[in-house]
């Protein structure tokens, strides 16, 4: 299991663009991805249930994946953070 | 007559009839079905998907080449939520374990969807909600078999009336070009709506949070866009007061626009320049829309409000670089950050506390010479973003020349560093100042070697000259531009800079003032920089005056003791 505590640093924080990227990402691996914020817990291959985790910039978010390519998958997915999701 | 207050989404008038778009309430029975149904039953649900998929790419297409790529993007995220596991593993799981219809296992998604959702207190978030609705719509309206009602056959212009509106709609509204306004329950200023009924320039007023229950279809309203109101049963003198103010806005509208490609010049053919105040989150596509000669001041204030640390250089150059890269052959005049005064509770620095009078205290440039990082970062993303040359950097509240010297030494040094990099960018930017302290106007000769331009404030120099807090209402009646101690100053200001060749503009609220506008250019105000929305309106004026009328108008109005005298004066010249 991969667990990375990941914060949110992009202006428009995880609003529909972003949630795409990530479910995209997300559903490229078999493992199972979850992102945990507060006291909710989500399916990161889910854009509706990355939306609903309402996380604005500045938010914190636990990554977890889970199964055979998780390292890769975690790795992906906290890439596309680094980079604040290509925002102009 | 009701009168409604909700958000104004959108600026216009609009008389009309109301079309209410009844919030589709899809019934959904729980019906179970055997469990030999279950695999037809899931292939059904598959089909429908697919039918939604292609009709998106249909909406795609539409909204490319109605509405433009931003709101094509949109599609896209609808296309991400027919992908998204919650409908494509969820549902089919909740038809085989509790043996009912796709329609209903859907319906149970999306409920608890919504319960997630209406726990998000952030209203852009919460918006978001209506995108995935939307899209749930359609697949059920595929499952059932029902035809969604269609605005595209109204037979004559209506107000819309609606609980909500989801993005299919609006390209509806579009493609029909019947609707004059629309009122909506929901919504908020960053709704999709109010976003879209800008674009297409159509009124609207949203989060009336009950029209849809107050009204009924086919009665007379009447949409206020600019004030975010809605009259329902008008009576007859309101009726017809609105019917000509939308007359003469509408008139004002069209000769407006008719000025957006002719120069801003004098009747007797002195060119002026006229430029826009405009701030960070502005939009560049309407300031590209009418033309300006340039950004007169660019505010950076709103970078630092309302957030819990301090904007990075990356994220500044962005910002910088979007309006640059637009205007490229236009100056764009960047103010650094003006922090304080009556905008200090909005930020979160702890100076700001037990300041006793703000106006007098730590802001603009006073702020950043205690925190010469910050500054530093400013600086340095605005070189970083200067890839056309067209950018200036402004610094306000500046009563001293050691105040511009550490300035410069600061600017200095974060062009050494960028000049070690590989960025390329134009290091050759020109410096002025805000002069709205009166200690400024005064020395100002002294100062002229170290900048290239000036650029006067009048709301704080008003203020600073005549003693008088611009927030305090006790004394609001003392606080006039056209007292004859600020027309001397300002005369004192532009007959110093031209002497040293150097330009002066004007970007406080005087500026957008017709008669005001008309007397700073007979003082020989250069420059003059109003808010976006004042833009064709000014343009207007100074094309109506004579230049070397207002030069006469302006000589003598220096010798007047009474503001009233003073007012009197350029009412007889300035005609327009």
């Amino acid at each position: 299991m991969v667990k990375k505590v990941i914060k949110v640093l992009n202006e428009m924080g995880l609003h529909a663009r972003p949630a795409g990227l990530i479910a995209d990402v997300a559903g490229k691996f078999d493992c199972s991805i979850k992102i945990i914020k507060d006291s909710a817990e989500i399916n990161a291959k889910s854009i509706m249930g990355i939306l609903t985790l309402g996380a604005a910039k500045g938010s914190e978010i636990i990554l977890v994946c889970e199964g055979k390519d998780a390292e890769k998958a975690a790795e992906e997915i906290e890439k596309l953070f680094k980079k604040n999701f290509d925002e102009e | 007559m009701i009168v409604k207050t909700g958000v104004p989404a959108s600026i216009g008038i609009a008389i009309g009839r109301v079309h209410l778009l009844k919030e589709e309430r899809i019934y959904i029975e729980k019906k179970d079905i055997p469990k030999e149904k279950t695999k037809s039953e899931i292939k059904r649900f598959k089909e429908a998907i697919t039918k939604v998929e292609k009709d998106l790419d249909k909406l795609k297409e539409k909204v490319l080449n109605v509405l433009g790529h931003q709101h094509a993007k949109l599609i896209e995220v609808h296309h991400l939520i027919l992908k998204d596991p919650l409908i494509t593993k969820d549902v089919p799981l909740l038809i085989v374990e509790k043996g009912i219809t796709a329609e209903s296992a859907l319906s149970e998604v999306m409920e608890k969807t919504g319960r997630d959702f209406n726990k998000i207190k952030d209203d852009f978030f919460h918006e978001r909600k209506n995108d995935i609705f939307d899209v749930c719509k359609k697949i059920i309206s595929h499952l059932i078999r029902k035809k969604i009602v269609s605005l595209k056959n109204l037979s004559e212009p209506v107000i819309l009336v609606a609980h909500n509106l989801y993005p299919s709609d609006t390209i509806q509204i579009k493609e029909s070009g019947k609707v004059l306004a629309f009122c909506t329950d929901m919504g908020n200023k960053s709704s999709h709506t109010a976003i879209f009924a800008q674009s297409v320039g159509i009124p609207a007023v949203v989060g009336l949070s009950d029209i849809t229950a107050q009204i009924n279809d086919g009665e007379n309203i009447i949409v206020d866009g600019e004030k975010g109101i809605v009259i329902l049963s008008p009576d007859e003198d309101t009726l017809r007061e609105y019917a000509e103010k939308r007359k003469s806005l509408l008139q004002e509208e069209r000769f407006f626009r008719g000025l957006k490609k002719l120069p801003t010049a004098t009747r007797d053919g002195k060119r002026i320049s006229l430029m826009v105040n405009v701030d960070v989150t502005d939009s560049v596509k309407v300031i590209k829309d009418i033309s300006p000669d340039g950004i007169g001041l660019f505010r950076t204030e709103m970078l630092y409000m309302n957030r819990d640390e301090f904007p990075s250089v990356e994220e500044q150059t962005a910002i910088y670089y979007k309006f640059l890269k637009n205007l490229p052959n236009s100056p764009v005049i960047i103010r650094t950050a003006d922090i304080g005064g009556d905008r200090a509770p909005q930020f979160v620095m702890r100076e700001f506390e037990d300041e006793r009078n703000p106006f007098m205290g730590l802001r603009g440039i006073r702020f950043f010479l205690k925190h010469p990082e910050l500054l530093k970062n400013q600086i340095s993303a605005i070189y970083r973003a200067n890839v056309h040359g067209n950018a200036k950097i402004m610094i306000p509240m500046v009563s001293n020349m050691e105040e511009i010297n550490a300035f410069k030494e600061i600017a200095l040094e974060c062009r050494n560093e960028i000049a070690a990099t590989k960025i390329k960018s134009n290091l050759d930017v020109e410096f002025g100042i805000m002069v709205e302290i009166p200690s400024a106007a005064l020395v100002l000769d002294s100062i002229l070697g170290e900048i290239d331009f000036v650029s006067i404030g009048t709301n704080d120099l008003v203020q600073y000259m005549l003693a008088v807090d611009r927030v305090n209402h006790g004394v609001s009646e003392l606080y006039d531009h056209y007292h004859p101690a600020v027309l001397r100053i300002i005369n004192l200001i532009v007959q110093t800079a031209h002497k040293k060749g150097k330009k002066v503009s004007v970007c406080g609220e005087m500026a957008t003032e017709p008669l005001a506008a008309a007397l700073l250019v007979g003082l020989g105000v250069d420059i003059l920089s109003v808010p976006v929305k004042m833009y064709l309106r000014l343009k207007y004026v100074l094309r109506s005056i004579g230049f070397e009328e207002m030069v006469q108008v302006a000589q003598n109005a220096l010798g007047l003791v009474r503001s009233d005298d003073i007012k009197a004066l350029l009412k007889d010249h300035v005609i327009y």
